[in-house]
């Protein structure tokens, strides 16, 4: 099984782009090597601006040429993304339901030896509360190329959230479908319903629990926004209990987000299994997904739990 | 002469009006900002009725030179020049943050005329970049002016935006201080100073005009000097008075973000004749 890097997918995808449509523009602050947007930068340096170690000034930058009918994709880190120009975000692209398409690189834990001032575990919420901002979380590197194709044929604000390390690549996910979630594996004896890296860790889980005799229906929740609200319903209608897991904050993020469809609708059991009140820290990264419970193990458990009414 | 007396004229008597919309629009709304908007009145308007290549009638020609207001609680300065140049009927002024009008409190692009939308300080000049980085791209010749306010540079967006448009040389950018030197709390030099601006604008590798920001001929001559300025953005430091042309409002800090009353309207009103 193939492992890539999904900035590297973003690159490249960003020239296939940069070759339909001239209109393509792309904006860095200072981390186009990192982000990828560099491969882009190479090919069509006049459709790429580095803004500097600017966060604030790249997303009003991005706006502006939005205005003026560009497909601006804006990157840096999810953390300075998300955090450090929000106001800009918010304002500048958001409420003017700007074409700017950020995406944003090195989110979660996941960042790992860099430790917490660089991982971002409170984006999507930042993002979700914004209204015309549409959220695609990516599992993989063909699923993010998929995910930019999307947001660039879309119009309007975009945060695309991607990691930082190498991503296993999933087989046979289906087709992708922008606001309409996957899933991955049938089952009705619970539901895990998972986002990016989280995503192969809940496939692991449900392998798992195949064997000990529990089915457990797997979602991959690329799209965070718009949400998929009936595959959410159809969950918790069908299984006995939902489990999240998400490199993320439990605050806002994907839990949250299916909290707030199943207590409308059916409220049933789920179980979040994310970060709660806590920064990240330095690690690696397979050492930090152990130290905040967020392996295929915890899942395994968690959807076990559910199952056998243990986890009162 | 370029820029003849009955022009100088005919742009006093259009500032004029431009004022008496603002006081009766911020009378009828009972809320918003008139210290600034009259301040800086006279520059938007010589900009929409001597400068601006813009069609009042297609606000999306794309050609047209764009405006972007950063300071956007003076959009009742906005508005009156957008109604007076013909992009809306002029009674849409008196549904001024009004529910569900499209005369928000800041600017909202549901008005013709706005580009983008703002409120938020410090961003606009940054907006008004990715503009100029847009022309360059397109190789089109249309400029975009975006007007600033003094106390909103102590926003350090502004800073970010200032350095960018001089390292990519966007020429096609001019801004409008609206030195005024009152912000919310008091004086601008009492509650953080931003002087020296020219200095620091100089330094940021800006051209930089200095004048009168209520004198038509040095505004009209201001404008002139940006366009010609090859290689560098232009900034026009238009020392200002804010409330200006209403007598009880200049240099009022109570001004800044308080509607005039019913009475202090028609005692304007009679002032702005």
């Amino acid at each position: 099984m193939e492992m890539i890097y999904q900035r590297d997918v973003y690159g490249k995808t960003l020239v296939e782009l940069g070759r339909e449509n001239k209109d393509i523009v792309v904006l860095d602050a200072d981390l186009s090597s990192s982000t990828r947007t560099k491969i882009f930068a190479e090919e069509f340096p006049e459709q790429f601006r580095n803004i500097g170690v600017a966060e604030q000034n790249l997303m009003a930058t991005a706006a502006g040429l939005a205005s003026c009918s560009k497909i601006v994709f804006a990157s840096t880190f999810a953390m300075f993304a998300a955090g450090r120009a929000w106001d800009q975000v918010r304002n500048s692209i958001c409420y003017n339901r700007l074409n700017v398409k950020i995406v944003a690189t090195h989110a979660g834990l996941s960042v790992g030896p860099d430790g917490a001032s660089h991982q971002a575990l409170e984006d999507i919420a930042l993002m979700r509360a914004i209204p015309n901002m549409n959220i695609i979380v990516p599992c993989d590197g063909p699923q993010t190329r998929e995910a930019i194709i999307a947001a660039a044929r879309t119009p309007g604000p975009f945060y695309i959230r991607l990691g930082r390390a190498k991503f296993l690549t999933l087989e046979n996910k289906g087709e992708f479908v922008f606001g309409k979630a996957q899933v991955l594996m049938p089952g009705n004896d619970a539901a895990i319903i998972s986002c990016g890296l989280m995503v192969n860790e809940a496939v692991s889980a449900a392998e798992a629990l195949l064997k000990r005799g529990i089915r457990a229906r797997v979602i991959n929740m690329h799209t965070i926004r718009p949400l998929d609200a009936g595959v959410i319903r159809q969950a918790a209608e069908e299984t006995r209990g939902i489990v999240v897991c998400e490199e993320h904050s439990a605050v806002g993020g994907l839990t949250s987000a299916v909290d707030e469809v199943v207590t409308e609708t059916h409220p049933v059991r789920v179980k979040g299994l994310n970060v709660r009140g806590r920064f990240g820290q330095s690690g690696d990264p397979s050492e930090l997904l152990k130290e905040y419970k967020l392996t295929s193990g915890d899942i395994e458990k968690a959807a076990a739990d559910i199952v056998t009414g243990n986890d009162s | 002469m370029k820029h003849p007396e009955s022009q100088i004229i005919e742009l006093q008597e259009r500032a004029k009006q431009v004022r008496r919309l603002i006081v009766q629009m911020l009378c009828k709304a009972c809320s918003g900002h008139p210290g600034g908007s009259l301040s800086s009145s006279d520059l938007v308007t010589v900009l929409y009725f001597a400068v601006l290549r813009h069609r009042p009638q297609e606000p999306h020609w794309p050609d047209r030179d764009r405006f972007h207001m950063s300071k956007g609680h003076c959009c009742p300065l906005w508005y009156a020049v957008l109604a007076e140049s013909g992009y809306f009927p002029q009674e849409k002024l008196w549904t001024l943050r009004q529910l569900g009008s499209m005369l928000q409190g800041h600017p909202d692009r549901r008005t013709p005329g706005v580009e983008v939308g703002s409120g938020s300080l410090g961003q606009g000049l940054s907006v008004a970049g990715g503009m100029c980085l847009a022309g360059k791209m397109d190789k089109k010749d249309y400029r975009v002016y975006c007007l600033i306010g003094d106390g909103e540079m102590q926003e350090g967006n502004i800073w970010e935006g200032a350095m960018s448009a001089a390292h990519y040389k966007l020429d096609n950018l001019c801004v409008m201080l609206d030195f005024n030197g009152f912000q919310i709390d008091g004086k601008v030099a009492d509650v953080m100073n931003v002087e020296p601006v020219k200095d620091k604008w100089k330094a940021f590798g800006w051209n930089t005009i200095e004048i009168d920001g209520h004198n038509m001929k040095e505004i009209l001559s201001a404008y002139d000097k940006a366009g010609e300025t090859k290689g560098k953005p232009s900034i026009i430091i238009a020392h200002t008075v804010k409330g200006k042309g209403v007598s009880f409002m200049e240099n009022m800090v109570d001004f800044h973000g308080r509607a005039p009353t019913k009475e202090e309207t028609e005692q304007a009103m009679r002032e702005l004749a």
